[in-house]
């Protein structure tokens, strides 16, 4: 891991990506997440771990705006996007002008029922690309980002449904970043996958660093311990403790999170 | 993209989303409008002709004496011979497959059969019932052979119905009854017939409604058009107090009396089909309303 | 022994129309029967073309589905990706009564108001003509095609229209992109089941497109269908046995066959779709 040694040390050289401010989220009566209080590092991987229920997949699809699909829900407090700083959840915001610079990969791999070709092509025709010789490039450089073009190069036209599963959930993450988003959202991007097709994404994950902030939930400790820089603890709604990745996992803070940490409770 | 374009372009997606959803409620409304103008035409036009006449007068050559007493009566009887066979063969067929058959290529047969009958033309059954019941079996151009028809015809709808009600009860009833030592038949007959008799219920409603209003089968068994006269009713003064006559008498129903009367070219025989046919939508409507009523209450009242 | 009875009732079909068409085919070669192209088996000089017959039910199936298809794939895109829940409560039983009305009654809408409406436009509309009897055949497909789309639309997988959404697509964009693709073959066995409605429909066609056999694919003339020859020659006398009699079998089979095809076709792929997610 390239992250710096200490946190005082993080702080003066990385810029923030997105900062949370005070976020409150409510499933109809339910408070589901509660002030949380957070900076996405940019151009770091940061995981977010706890048992299940702790609210990370809620909080990450605050990022989003996923939770608009579905009536009933509510936003308390900002998500403010760098380097505009405009708040994501405010109410006159598009949602879909949110979406269109933050992209996500889901927990099951989900392609479309098209071609592979045109299932990275999507978001291009989304916004209105026209252009067919843009399309192919972009259509190959997110391949190749994705570590699928040698795979996949022969067959663009062929059905995405004919992947194997590590395979798809490539494809959905040269889906996300054929938009160059500005942040990426991972949704426990390997919990459906075999261990070689977990590596190859853990691999893909730290390349991407390189271009695109990254925000990974995680239910698997270790791989947030080989995969990310930084860390989030959460418990039943709240971010119990943030740092960097070796820092928590060595010598957490909190004596909730060594608990967790130490498997006292899963 | 600067962001500036990225935005115009989200402004006309959205304009293109609010056209399509305007699109959607016309279509929706064009249904909605055609059955009220339907309604309202027929109302507008037949409404004044309905008084204790009509539904007591014979069909006449004379528009304003003409009424409806043969068709509505037969219509009657002919429903009472269609639920007589229908309902009982339909249950008994959706219980047996449900709770009796095992999965074999007999069973997956007569479902695709169920399937393909539904689908039938009416006017096929129609045929069938010619060729079948009226001359080879001898039955004639009878209420009895119109029964038969129509109970053939909504019998794939009981039996669907039947099906659906008694799988949605689930299986734990089932296992509580036979782990106290009770018999399939007991089971069938103490627990999943009343509690799937709504969903039952329901589905011969429906049936029955589709039934009344169907004209071409018994068109073509021979239904005849002009009928002054009833047939002989069922009950007599001697014994043995009660007769089949009318079983096989000739008769009409009320769909095609409509027929006939909008087949005339005179403007007072339109008034009277369009009485009448005020009257089918209604009977039709009431049925159907009430079926999907008996459903929704259904669906809010069964909480396993 | 009760389901038994299905089988018995596809059996006795079959048989009764088989029968029946056999004994037709030996008056007739089958050749004429599909090439000549006037249908007048009554006449002293008869003519057994079904083709006259077919160009009335196709002109008139055309026409109901150039209405069906399109709304009822709209709507049932509106019903199942944009409308709150509240509405599709209401539209759906509504959809359903619509589809209860006894044909009989769209016949005499069809003859009576619609006729006349288009009079109106068009002055030399004839008063039975094909085109108000597809119209109004159309709009009563409608809820068919609508309900079974719409089902098939429901049943693709939420984490889909996600994956869409995610990447900033609208509902629109979401509904003709990604769901309507998934949902194709419930949609294609929902067409199906359209056109074999129509072309089986009998009452409105006897009603307001006349009983006339007449070889044309011209929506604005009269013409009979199959199912209006039938109930044509069954309003009539005819003695049992004759070959007039046979007609209605033969036509009857012919009908019997091109439904069959369509809704085994639909059932198939209607099982697909199921099986599929």
């Amino acid at each position: 891991m390239s992250a710096p040694e200490t946190f005082m040390e993080q702080k003066t050289a990385l810029a923030a990506k997105a900062e949370v401010h005070n976020l409150d989220f409510y499933y109809g009566d339910f408070r589901a997440l509660k002030s949380i209080e957070m900076t996405v590092y940019e151009r770091q991987v940061t995981a977010l771990i706890g048992p299940s229920g702790c609210g990370k997949s809620t909080f990450l699809r605050c990022f989003n705006r996923m939770h608009d699909l579905y009536p009933g829900n509510r936003y308390d407090g900002r998500i403010l996007l760098q380097p505009d700083n405009s708040n994501l959840l405010a109410p006159q915001v598009d949602p879909i002008e949110v979406r269109m610079r933050i992209g996500m990969v889901f927990q099951k791999p989900n392609p479309f029922p098209k071609s592979i070709f045109e299932n990275v092509a999507y978001g291009l025709r989304v916004r209105g690309e026209g252009s067919r010789r843009r399309i192919e490039e972009k259509v190959e450089q997110s391949l190749q980002d994705a570590a699928l073009w040698d795979e996949v190069k022969d067959r663009l036209h062929q059905p995405a449904y004919n992947l194997s599963g590590g395979q798809q959930q490539r494809l959905c993450i040269a889906r996300a970043l054929a938009t160059d988003p500005e942040l990426l959202l991972f949704d426990e991007p390997t919990s459906a996958l075999d261990p070689i097709a977990t590596t190859s994404i853990e691999e893909l994950i730290h390349d991407l660093k390189e271009r695109v902030t990254i925000l990974i939930v995680t239910h698997n400790m270790q791989q947030a311990a080989r995969v990310s820089d930084f860390t989030a603890y959460m418990y039943l709604g709240e971010l119990i403790e943030f740092g960097v990745t070796d820092e928590l996992f060595i010598k957490p803070k909190k004596k909730r999170t060594e608990d967790y940490i130490t498997g006292r409770f899963g | 993209m600067k962001p500036t374009d990225l935005q115009t372009h989200i402004a006309a997606a959205k304009r293109r989303e609010a056209l399509f959803a305007a699109l959607g409620l016309v279509a929706l409304m064009i249904g909605i409008l055609t059955f009220a103008t339907l309604f309202a035409d027929m109302a507008w036009k037949g409404l004044g002709r309905l008084d204790v006449d009509f539904f007591t007068h014979f069909p006449s050559r004379r528009a304003s004496h003409a009424g409806i007493l043969s068709a509505w009566v037969g219509s009657t009887l002919v429903m009472l011979v269609t639920a007589f066979f229908a309902v009982p063969l339909g249950v008994a067929a959706g219980i047996y497959l449900e709770e009796y058959s095992r999965k074999n290529w007999i069973t997956d047969l007569i479902e695709i059969n169920i399937t393909n009958l539904a689908g039938v033309p009416s006017i096929v059954y129609g045929l069938l019932a010619l060729g079948l019941f009226v001359y080879q079996f001898g039955f004639g151009q009878s209420i009895l052979s119109a029964g038969l028809t129509l109970a053939l015809l909504i019998l794939p709808v009981v039996i669907v119905a039947t099906r659906e009600a008694i799988r949605a009860i689930p299986q734990v009833i089932r296992e509580g009854s036979y782990a106290l030592g009770a018999t399939r038949w007991q089971t069938v007959r103490y627990h999943i017939l009343p509690y799937s008799s709504a969903g039952i219920l329901t589905g011969v409603i429906i049936g029955m409604a589709r039934a009344i209003g169907e004209t071409a089968p018994i068109i073509t068994i021979g239904a005849l058009t002009f009928i002054a006269f009833l047939p002989p009713s069922p009950v007599k003064a001697e014994p043995p107090f009660f007769s089949v006559d009318w079983l096989f008498s000739p008769f009409t129903v009320m769909p095609i009396q409509m027929f006939n009367w909008t087949s005339r070219p005179e403007a007072a025989f339109q008034v009277n089909a369009a009485a009448a046919g005020f009257v089918l939508v209604l009977m039709t409507l009431a049925m159907n309303g009430l079926a999907i009523w008996l459903r929704y209450r259904l669906r809010k009242r069964i909480k396993w | 022994m009760a389901a038994l009875v299905s089988v018995f009732t596809t059996v006795g079909i079959v048989y009764i129309l088989v029968r029946e068409s056999v004994l037709f085919f030996q008056h007739v070669p089958i050749g004429d029967f599909l090439t000549d192209r006037q249908w007048t088996p009554l006449f002293d000089d008869a003519h057994f073309g079904i083709v006259a017959l077919l160009s009335g039910t196709a002109t008139s199936s055309a026409v109901a589905l150039a209405i069906a298809i399109p709304l009822g794939t709209v709507v049932a895109i509106y019903l199942s990706e944009f409308a709150p829940f509240r509405l599709r409560e209401v539209a759906k039983p509504f959809l359903e009564l619509l589809g209860g009305v006894p044909t009989i009654v769209y016949g005499y809408f069809a003859l009576l108001f619609v006729t006349p409406l288009l009079q109106r436009i068009y002055p030399e509309l004839p008063g039975f003509n094909l085109l108000s009897a597809g119209i109004v055949m159309g709009i009563m497909i409608i809820p068919y095609v609508s309900s079974i789309s719409e089902d098939a639309m429901r049943a693709v997988p939420m984490s889909l229209r996600e994956g869409s959404y995610a990447m900033g697509a609208t509902r629109l964009q979401t509904a003709l992109r990604v769901v309507v693709p998934a949902a194709f073959s419930g949609l294609a066995s929902a067409y199906i089941l359209g056109i074999s409605r129509a072309v089986g429909e009998t009452m409105i066609l006897a009603v307001a497109a006349g009983m006339q056999p007449n070889l044309t694919f011209n929506p604005l003339e009269p013409a009979a269908t199959i199912t209006a020859y039938i109930v044509q020659v069954a309003l009539g006398d005819l003695p049992h046995g004759s070959v007039g009699y046979q007609t209605i079998f033969a036509a009857g089979l012919t009908l019997m066959v091109f439904t069959l095809a369509c809704n085994v076709m639909g059932h198939f792929l209607r099982k697909r779709f199921r099986e599929a997610y």
